[in-house]
Parts: structure tokens; sequence; C-alpha cells
């Protein structure tokens, strides 16, 4: 479903450059449960916006659902984030003026129009029915990134992006989210990459790849 | 239908967060918008009040006075060119006249038992009530009659009236002014408005004939008769231009004017009149409405301002915005319409409270105002606009944010 050919990622430094992505070929099959992992400035977040779409590759070709996006103009990136991924961040990204309810129809708002029903069932899929009209100020860490996952649910996306999702949450809410996540994969057979430090998560996923200064140095299944 | 009523939702949500900073972006547009409302329905009603005035003059009238006519209003000189044998040529001889009036107006002590004014006295044919449209109210016009014996009667205007005679009925009374002393016989109904001095509510009109008993008239050394002012009705309505034509070449001839001098008076239409006016007052409504413009440009800067401050203040929220699907378009549009929703809300307001000022000016009698259609298309239609213009840069700028950065944005 993803496939990933000689991905190069250079950002301009001043006069000099920084190649953050060095060649990056990997193959990521419809509901695979992939993590992501490497020590700080490996590349992991870099290659999280490429399959995001957020960013475009320097070099190398990028096939999402067998459709090469690497070199699509902004308007056609925005309209694939908006239909096809579904982002969970690490500080959530929830809008704090709205209600939980409001932020999930958000996922929704870009790609074909609100429906409420669909957003108060991924609410409940998530475990929040009774948190429908809290603002995130209300709502514990866990319950906000439950949010931030019912907003991705909703539009049903081909591929799930998960930064650090338990990075800001304590063991028990993290364990929550984790478990929300792979009952996902389970019951619907969700395509999810994340990318994290936590051997938690990681132990949960099916593969493990191993970032380091640009190149995957390991990869465990 | 459902996507609109999300986007409106969408806007709506980024003013209301900041009730107090939309609606005091807001007030800079209403002041301006008031400002342009307020203004310009002076020079509007300025105009309107002027134009009936003229109107009421009768719209077929052409004044012919003595003096050369130099531009932007001022007659130069006191000459006494203009006579009644003048007059009575052009009665003759030009085509399309259909009444002339001349009349010789002087300023005399007016006394009426223990009160005296000082007023214009105006000696006049029997033609002139009809030539300028005046109406009594009490009493009678003096006709052919009371003209050809020179009877010492007058007609006077209802400012006259009141100060010289208060609530009594004027009619009959007996007013002292210059050698005679003159019965009242009619009242004119006031014409109101005006210009003092200039509206009839302010004249004494007596025969022409009386007037040549009451004050030495003076005679050109050809010892013609001379006359202050010439009225004339023409015929037909159209050919207005014409007949002053006519007239003016038969004046400048029997005043024996060579080709390459200067008239020796200065004649006039009411068309010409009110046409000079309007584009003059017309000037002086843009000019105020520019004056004012200025305030709403200052709203429109305040606009542009705030949606800088809003762009920056929210640019996570456009990264997330923007992750989840939101083209540049988008992002762009919310921005615009916000300032355009901002700007038209207080143009609405501004078009309330405008009218409103208008309105007391009016009413409390100050200046006539007068608030037309197009002045409030053209004030809320500005300020949609300025919204537009000054939204612009703010929104472009929104959504041109890195999704990446602006997701890492505080």
């Amino acid at each position: 479903m993803i496939r990933l050919q000689d991905i190069t990622k250079v950002y301009p430094m001043g006069k000099r450059e920084l190649t953050v992505l060095k060649g990056i070929n990997i193959n990521i099959k419809q509901g695979e449960l992939v993590a992501i992992m490497g020590p700080s400035g490996s590349g992991k977040t870099t290659m999280l916006n490429l399959l995001g779409c957020l960013d475009a590759p320097t070099s190398g070709k990028y096939y999402l659902e067998d459709r090469e996006v690497s070199h699509l103009s902004s308007g056609e990136l925005a309209r694939i984030r908006g239909q096809k991924i579904g982002f969970i961040f690490q500080t959530f990204n929830l809008l704090s003026r709205l209600t939980a309810l409001a932020n999930v129809e958000l996922g929704m708002t870009y790609t074909g129009g609100v429906d409420r029903q669909r957003a108060l069932e991924a609410l409940a899929k998530v475990g929040l029915s009774e948190r429908v009209k809290h603002r995130p100020i209300e709502l514990s860490g866990g319950e906000q990134q439950r949010v931030a996952i019912a907003r991705a649910i909703v539009k049903n996306p081909s591929l799930f992006l998960a930064d650090e999702p338990t990075g800001q949450l304590d063991s028990k809410s993290g364990e929550e989210v984790i478990s929300i996540l792979t009952n996902l994969h389970a019951e619907q057979g969700i395509t999810l990459v994340v990318v994290t430090h936590d051997a938690n998560i990681a132990s949960h996923c099916q593969r493990i790849i191993h970032l380091k200064d640009g190149e995957i140095v390991t990869e465990e299944s | 239908m459902k996507k609109w009523l999300n986007f409106f939702n969408t806007v709506w949500l980024g003013l209301s967060t900041h009730k107090l900073r939309s609606s005091l972006t807001i007030l800079g547009v209403v002041i301006g918008v008031a400002a342009v409302i307020s203004l310009m329905s002076v020079g509007r009603g300025a105009q309107a009040s002027i134009l009936s005035n003229i109107e009421s003059m009768g719209s077929d009238l052409i004044i012919i006075r003595p003096g050369a006519f130099t531009f932007g209003g001022i007659r130069g000189g006191t000459s006494q060119t203009l006579t009644m044998e003048d007059a009575e040529a052009i009665a003759e001889q030009v085509s399309n006249v259909s009444l002339v009036a001349p009349s010789y107006s002087s300023n005399l002590q007016v006394v009426v038992g223990s009160e005296n004014m000082n007023s214009s006295i105006t000696g006049v044919t029997p033609e002139y009530w009809e030539v300028q449209n005046l109406v009594i109210t009490s009493g009678t016009f003096f006709y052919e009659g009371e003209y050809q014996r020179g009877s010492k009667v007058a007609v006077i205007g209802s400012n006259v009236a009141e100060t010289l005679f208060g609530t009594a009925d004027p009619v009959g009374q007996r007013m002292r002014m210059g050698g005679i002393i003159a019965t009242v016989i009619g009242v004119l109904e006031s014409e109101g408005g005006g210009m003092p001095g200039m509206s009839s509510d302010d004249a004494i009109y007596i025969p022409l004939t009386a007037m040549q008993q009451a004050v030495a008239q003076p005679r050109t050394p050809q010892g013609e008769k001379v006359v202050s002012t010439i009225a004339l009705t023409t015929t037909d309505d159209e050919n207005w231009e014409q007949t002053v034509d006519d007239t003016t070449a038969l004046l400048r001839d029997r005043h024996r004017l060579g080709p390459g001098v200067d008239d020796d008076f200065n004649i006039m239409s009411t068309q010409e009149i009110s046409e000079m006016i309007s584009s003059t007052t017309e000037t002086m409504t843009l000019l105020l409405g520019a004056i004012a413009a200025i305030a709403l440009l200052v709203g429109g800067i305040g606009v542009m301002n705030i949606m800088l401050v809003s762009v920056l203040e929210r640019t996570r929220e456009i990264g997330i915005r923007k992750a989840l699907g939101a083209r540049e378009r988008d992002i762009w549009s919310q921005f615009l319409i916000e300032a355009a929703l901002l700007t038209f809300t207080g143009g609405i307001i501004g078009v309330i409270i405008g009218w409103g000022i208008s309105y007391i000016i009016d009413s409390m009698g100050v200046m006539e105002t007068l608030v037309t259609l197009d002045i409030v298309i053209l004030a809320v239609s500005v300020s949609i606009g300025i919204g537009l213009f000054f939204g612009f840069y703010p929104a472009w700028n929104a959504s041109r944010l890195n999704p990446i950065e602006a997701l890492r944005s505080e």
C-alpha cells in the first residue's frame, strides 16, 4: 500500500545542506502495524511528515495506494491528507475553543462534509460518549488524545500516522491509547505507522524499523 | 448549503472567540461609515433645499440683471444698464417669451406704528406674480388697474407681516415707506427655507408706478427708466437656450455693444442656475464624503491589523486545519470572509447610526439632510470592499503557512 523508493530529504541550512533522509526504501502492506524507532535527529519525524503528505521528498518516489504522490501540488497534497491520512499527534492538536464533538467534526470539514452521527459514533468508539460537550481544557491528557484518535477515525482514512502518541501521557492513559489503537487494528485492520521511543508501543507492532542518521539500520518483524 | 453553513460556523467561531476585539475593530468601521452617511446627507440635503427653492421660482424663468457677470457668482459693479424700455422691447421682439416682469428694488425704512425695519421694497408690474410663482394667503394681489393708477398698495412676504404686524391681520393696515404711505392688500404664502434676503418671505411689493413716487427712480443718459431686474418666462420650456440667445442679442443691440465688448448685463435661466448649483453641491457632497472616507480608511487599517494578529495567534490552528486536509483556498477564504464580515457588520451598524445622526441634524433644524439610497449602497459596499482589501494580505499570509512549521508553533 505504501512504497518508498530511494527517498531523500535535504534541508538547506544557510549555505550548507542538511541531508535528513538518505535513500529510504520501505514497503508497507495494507493492514500492517509498523513502528519507526530511532534516536533524536535520526529522521523519524521527517519521514512521518513525508508519509503524511505534509512535505515532499527532495528525490525518490512515494507511492500511496499505487499513486505516486511525491511531486503533487500543495492543493492535491491537501486533498490526500484530507481523504487518506489520519494524524495522531504527540501534543493532540485539538482546537481549544471547540468541544470534543466539534473537534471530531473538524476532521470531516474538508472532506465531503460534516456528519454528526458519524462523529458521535467515533467518540463512542474511543469511549468518550459522556464527554461530547467538553472542551479540551476540561479533559485529561488521555481523553484529549482519544478525541484526536476519534477525529482521525471519523473520516475512515487509508493510513493512520501517529507521532509519539503516548509521549505526553502517564503510563495508565498511555496504555488506554495503545489498546484503542491495537483494537482498531484488530477489528478494522487499519494501517498504522507510529513513530515512537516507547518500547511498549513497539512491542505491539508487527514490524519495527530502526532509523539512524537518515538511514534504515535494522528491521525486525 | 450544509457546506456553507459549516463555513460560516468556522468564521463565526473565529470572530466570537474575541468578542471585545471584534467589536472594537467593527467600531472603527462603524465610525467611518456613519461619518460618510451623515456628512454626505448634509451635502445632499443642502443641494435638495437649494434646488427646491429654485424650483419654487419657476422652472422656466429667465432673469436679467445689470452689470457684468464674473464667474463664481459675484456680480460686478452697480451699473444701471437695464431699463423699462428694454423690458418692453423684449416682450415685443423676442419670440417664445410669454411674460416679462421688470422690477426696481430699493432699501427703505418701513414704519408701522412703533415698529420699523429696513427692508427691500420692490416695484413690480402685475406680471410679476405669475412669473415668480407667488401665492397669496390672505387678501389679494394688485392688478393692471392699480398699476396704471399708481395706487399705493402693497403685497408683503410672511416674514415682513410677522415682524411688522405680529399676529394681527396686516390686510388693510397702512405702512410708511420713503415718501409714501401704502395700504397692505395681500400677504404671500411662506416659501420657507431659502437664503435670507433673497426669498419673497422678506419682500415688500408695490406697483412699479407707485415706486416712482416713493423714491427717485434713476434714468439713463438716454432718459430711459432704470430697472434692477427683468424676469421673463418662456412659452416653451425646451427652447430656453434660444430665448436666452435672442434676448442677449436684442439687449446688446439696444445697448449698442460692438463685437468683442462684454455684456453690460447678465442673463441666466433657472435651468442654468440649477445645473450650476447641482454640480457645485455635488462637488461639496463628494468632498465631505472624501473627508469621511479617511475615517473609513483608518477603520480598514484597524481591520488589517487585527487580522494579522489573529493569523499569528492562530498559526497552530491553521497547521491543524491543513493537516486535516484544508487547502490554501479554504484557509484563505476563512480569513477573508472573517474580515469582510467584520466590515460588513460595521457598515450596517454605521448606516443605522449615520442615518440617525442625519435625522437628528435635520429634526433639530440645524440643516436639511437627505439620505439617499446611492449613499447607503456606496457606504456599505465600500466597507465590504475595505474588508476584502485589507483582509487580503493577512489571509494570503495565513494560507501560505507551512503546515509542519505551523503545527510546531506555540
